[in-house]
């Protein structure tokens, strides 16, 4: 069975080239684009892995992190953080939160698919 | 002979006239120059509205019936004016400091802004003041039917009847276009004023010219007069000590009860040092109305046949000496003292009903209160319009009903005994702390009680409203009870016996009903601040600290005071708290300033129940009752000099306080507008990269290539956009950028602005009012309609209503030229009104509003280059940006 990526991001042209890229190398890609029940849809359907926008509507995504990294059904989880405001500050909170990976926008296609292999494989 | 018609025509030419020097007095009003409107000179004559058709025709009259006691009608004002520094100055500062529009107001806001009491002084004054009205209507008839029998035949009932009906409609048209032309916040009425200012000389100049004619003309000289005076009766009638003494009171004290001498020496009042001229130039201006009485009367009883009207005296003498032409004057002379009285009457009155009846009626049967929509101005100035017609009905109904027939005088005594029920509350009130509501409305009652039982009702004669039988022997036998000899004190002279009573009765009532009630809080603080006026003008404060909303306060303001009025009162205060906008904070001081402009406009009860329901039950703090305490006097005075300075400290804190924050804003927002770059310059390059990356891997159909490549194109064009946005910001912030000024007309601007701000069909619809935009505007027309534009586009993308409506309207704001672009969507709270105008500020999801924020920006610096500016309008129901522009880049159209 296909492996299960959730993409929580609410550009919606992001969106449509991260799923394009993914779907085509075989992963099931959800999409969520609101910040508030983005934990929720974590909860009710866990994917292999979670790619996180940090400026959502509703709620940053270093909170939705923090949470996850609070809650043990969801400590472990593989999340690739993507932001476009790339300040140094930034990457070392998610890393303080404990992120998996963190990139900053714009990214490579190939590293892209890359880090999601790595970190569903690993 | 004269021509009836003629008469007519002079008449009708003479109301022309005046119709004219109100217009006049209005526009110059209007222009701003009132300086020669509220001269000492126009106060004084104002107050000549004391002299009505009653001083006019029936001192004459009065002369000739009871000989010099007409005088007495004379004395009491005269007294009362001299010793204005005591009362007169009192009234006219309480009216200043608590914005008093009528005496009714005055007797409510006094006693804790009671509706009730309101209501009873209204209903009082309109009581007394109808058989007043109905004297003026009369003799105004009685007038004209003396020019109508001279050719031949003599009116009947029914021909008086109907001169009497046109009179009445005249001057209820006069009045409501005069008096109620605009709900001034002060109440004046300059068109109104100097209208029976004008009409105080025209019937002071005909009552001295027939004076003139009388003496030189008939008796040929001031000595052969002497002799004629000593031959006639006049000389034999004795002087009744009571009446003389009643009478003065009477018409001293009604001086300041009257509700129309009320409306001209307080609320008209312009000006508290013209009482100082008024004080010697009204007892004059009196002196000379009373000069010739005796000698018209002595030759009118000398030339004339026995049995002629002596009330028509004024008229007759002339007219039976063939001075036709003298007649005519005679004739203007008391139909100016009839109209002037009637009208200032009326609007007096008018405003009573409205403020203290049909307004606080309509309030309470809208259940939502003060916060519902639409215009309480416009219902209260049609409450005005119905209570001027209201009030003359009545004035005619009398008319008709006591069939015009007791003598003028006679009437006018039942009035003012009526109207000076009045006096112990309002006196009391303004002297003594101690009065209550209580009080007030037992003596009121008590006195008005009296009055209608012992002068008003026997007035319309035996057999009318009351049985010869009870008049003879009371009701029900109880002969204590009789009318004209309450607790059977018989012989004495109906109307001294009333005032008598009933003032004595009322001030017990009084003052028995204030020492055993207790006031409420508000009363003690209207109490001591209507009492002190003099010491502490500012005064102990109604409100506690609210929390109200400065918006919610600002929509029930603009529905009162007109939306010009409101947003200046509000912006005045906002700017003295140091802060910019229509905003300021909702002080204690605020509230009650407001409060106070309210009820400039629709009285202090009504004004004061209206914030009551925006503030709810915040009134009246325990360390307010302190501050009212006699004891606390030294503390309080001790306390208000700190006062002051902590009201400068708290001014300058307040603007520190709004630096401070808006400098922390500044300084987090500098870092977040990096971010913000990064985070806006990024995401379209993230789209852009991934899908080139995308489609140089190829591998795809044709159209998901070309859709691809489409989104490619549409994130390049996003990107450029920003960096136009984020370039033509920095240029217009680092003041680089040269001004293009061109002249256009403002109508072809927003033409333009409409057409370019890319409006879907079935979205946003635009509402205008052409006829308004004819303005012709000299400044950079290219980035003024940017401006236009980005307000445009910013309706259609965040308007949330159902059916979406942006409304543009032209207007004029001191000096400026303003545009409104108003909406019918939800609004921005006020927490977000400060915050828009700065970069990057969106307040809604990014991805739906599809700008980077930087429109609003861009919009404050272009309108701080052409010097104007933007500002969020706050209470217009929906989201509303008002665009300033300095005058001097306008000129009208013409």
């Amino acid at each position: 069975m296909a492996k299960r990526v959730l993409l929580i991001e609410d550009e919606p042209n992001i969106i449509e080239a991260i799923s394009f890229i993914l779907s085509r190398d075989g992963w099931t890609v959800h999409t969520q684009s609101d910040g508030v029940t983005a934990l929720d849809r974590v909860r009710a359907l866990p994917p292999d892995l979670v790619i996180l926008d940090v400026m959502l509507p509703g709620k940053s995504g270093f909170d939705i992190l923090r949470e996850m990294r609070a809650d043990a059904t969801t400590a472990a989880m593989p999340v690739l953080m993507l932001t476009a405001r790339g300040q140094e500050r930034d990457r070392d909170l998610a890393l303080k939160l404990g992120v998996t990976r963190f990139m900053t926008k714009p990214f490579s296609n190939a590293e892209v698919l890359e880090a999601v292999r790595t970190m569903a494989g690993g | 002979m004269l021509s009836f018609n003629l008469l007519i025509v002079v008449a009708l030419g003479y109301v022309a006239f005046l119709f004219a020097i109100a217009f006049a007095a209005e526009r110059q009003a209007a222009n701003g120059s009132k300086a020669w409107l509220r001269s000492p000179l126009v106060y004084t004559l104002s107050l000549s509205i004391y002299c009505t058709a009653w001083t006019f025709y029936g001192a004459v009259g009065y002369a000739a019936r009871s000989g010099l006691e007409y005088l007495t009608i004379y004395l009491g004002p005269t007294v009362v004016v001299i010793g204005w520094w005591w009362v007169v100055r009192k009234l006219v500062r309480i009216g200043r400091a608590q914005r008093i529009t009528s005496i009714a107001d005055l007797i409510s806001s006094r006693f804790g802004k009671s509706t009730a009491l309101g209501v009873l002084v209204t209903i009082i004054a309109v009581a007394a003041a109808t058989p007043y009205l109905a004297l003026q209507l009369q003799s105004v008839t009685l007038s004209f039917a003396v020019f109508a029998s001279a050719p031949g035949h003599d009116w009947g009932a029914s021909e008086l009847n109907g001169a009497a009906l046109w009179v009445a409609a005249g001057l209820a048209i006069f009045t409501i276009i005069f008096g109620t032309r605009n709900l001034d916040a002060n109440e004046r009425h300059y068109g109104v004023v100097m209208a029976i200012a004008f009409e105080a000389v025209v019937k002071l100049f005909a009552l001295l010219a027939v004076g003139v004619f009388v003496v030189w003309g008939v008796a040929g000289g001031p000595g052969d007069m002497v002799k004629m005076i000593d031959a006639s009766p006049i000389a034999l009638w004795d002087q009744n000590g009571a009446r003389w003494a009643g009478l003065t009171f009477l018409s001293g004290a009604a001086l300041l009860c009257l509700p129309r001498m009320f409306q001209v020496l307080v609320v008209e009042n312009a000006d508290e040092s013209h009482l100082a001229t008024a004080s010697w130039a009204f007892p004059l201006y009196l002196l000379a109305m009373s000069l010739f009485v005796v000698p018209i009367a002595v030759a009118g009883l000398a030339l004339l046949p026995p049995g002629s009207n002596p009330d028509l005296f004024v008229l007759t003498v002339p007219l039976s000496q063939g001075q036709g032409g003298l007649a005519i004057l005679s004739f203007l002379g008391g139909f100016s003292s009839a109209t002037s009285m009637v009208i200032v009457a009326t609007i007096a009155l008018s405003t009573m009903v409205s403020n203290h009846i049909v307004v606080p009626l309509w309030l309470q049967s809208r259940s939502q209160g003060a916060m519902m929509s639409g215009d309480v101005r416009a219902v209260v100035l049609l409450a005005r319009r119905l209570s001027i017609v209201g009030v003359l009905g009545l004035g005619y109904l009398y008319y008709r009903v006591s069939g015009g027939g007791a003598a003028l005088a006679a009437i006018g005594l039942i009035s003012f005994t009526g109207v000076v029920q009045i006096l112990p509350a309002m006196l009391g009130g303004i002297f003594w702390r101690g009065a209550t509501r209580w009080g007030a409305a037992a003596g009121l009652i008590t006195g008005t009680a009296i009055w209608v039982w012992s002068l008003f009702l026997p007035s319309f004669g035996p057999d009318v409203v009351i049985p010869a039988q009870v008049l003879a022997h009371g009701p029900w036998g109880l002969g204590w009870l009789r009318p004209q000899a309450l607790f059977g004190i018989s012989g004495l002279d109906p109307v001294v016996h009333a005032v008598l009573w009933s003032m004595l009765l009322n001030a017990t009532a009084f003052m028995m009903g204030s020492i055993v009630t207790f006031p409420t809080p508000l009363e003690r603080l209207q109490g001591a601040q209507i009492v002190n006026v003099f010491e502490h003008s500012p005064g102990a404060r109604a409100w506690a600290q609210s929390a109200a909303e400065a918006e919610d306060l600002l929509i029930m303001a603009q529905r009162i005071l007109g939306p010009a009025e409101a947003q200046a009162i509000f912006q005045r205060e906002a700017l003295e708290q140091g802060k910019a906008g229509y905003l300021p904070d909702v002080t204690p001081g605020f509230v009650d300033l407001l409060e106070r402009e309210l009820a400039g406009s629709v009285g202090a009860a009504t004004a004061h129940a209206m914030i009551g329901q925006l503030i709810e039950g915040a009134s009246v703090s325990v360390e307010d009752l302190i501050r009212v305490a006699d004891e606390a006097a030294q503390i309080m005075e001790y306390s208000s000099r700190l006062e002051a300075k902590s009201a400068e400290q708290e001014r300058t804190a307040r603007a520190l306080r709004e630096a401070n924050a808006k400098l922390t804003a500044l300084s987090v927002q500098k870092d977040a507008f990096l971010s913000q770059i990064s985070h806006e310059l990024r995401t379209p390059m993230t789209s852009i990269r991934s899908f080139s990356e995308i489609l140089r891997d190829g591998d795809m159909t044709p159209s998901v290539q070309a859709k691809y490549a489409g989104i490619i194109h549409d994130e390049a064009l996003r990107l450029t956009r920003l960096l136009d946005d984020l370039l033509d910001l920095s240029v217009l912030e680092n003041g680089q950028v040269t001004l293009n000024r061109q002249t256009g007309q403002l109508r072809e601007l927003l033409d333009r602005a409409q057409g370019a701000a890319g409006l879907r069909a079935g979205g946003l619809t635009i509402r205008r009012r052409k006829g308004d935009e004819t303005l012709v505007l000299t400044t950079d027309l290219d980035r003024l309609t940017q401006v236009f534009i980005n307000l445009i586009a910013n309706a259609q993308k965040y308007c949330d209503a159902p059916r979406p409506e942006l409304r543009i309207v032209v207007g004029r704001a001191r000096g400026e030229v303003v545009v409104d672009f108003i909406d019918n969507g939800e609004g921005i709270g006020s927490e977000h009104q400060q915050v828009i105008f700065e970069k990057f500020s969106r307040l809604t999801d990014h991805g739906k509003a599809g700008g980077a924020g930087l429109g609003l920006a861009i919009c404050r610096e272009i309108m701080a280059r052409l010097g104007g500016s933007i500002a969020y309008l706050p209470g217009q129901g929906g989201a509303a940006f008002r665009v300033s522009l300095p005058a001097a880049a306008a000129m009208a159209a013409e």
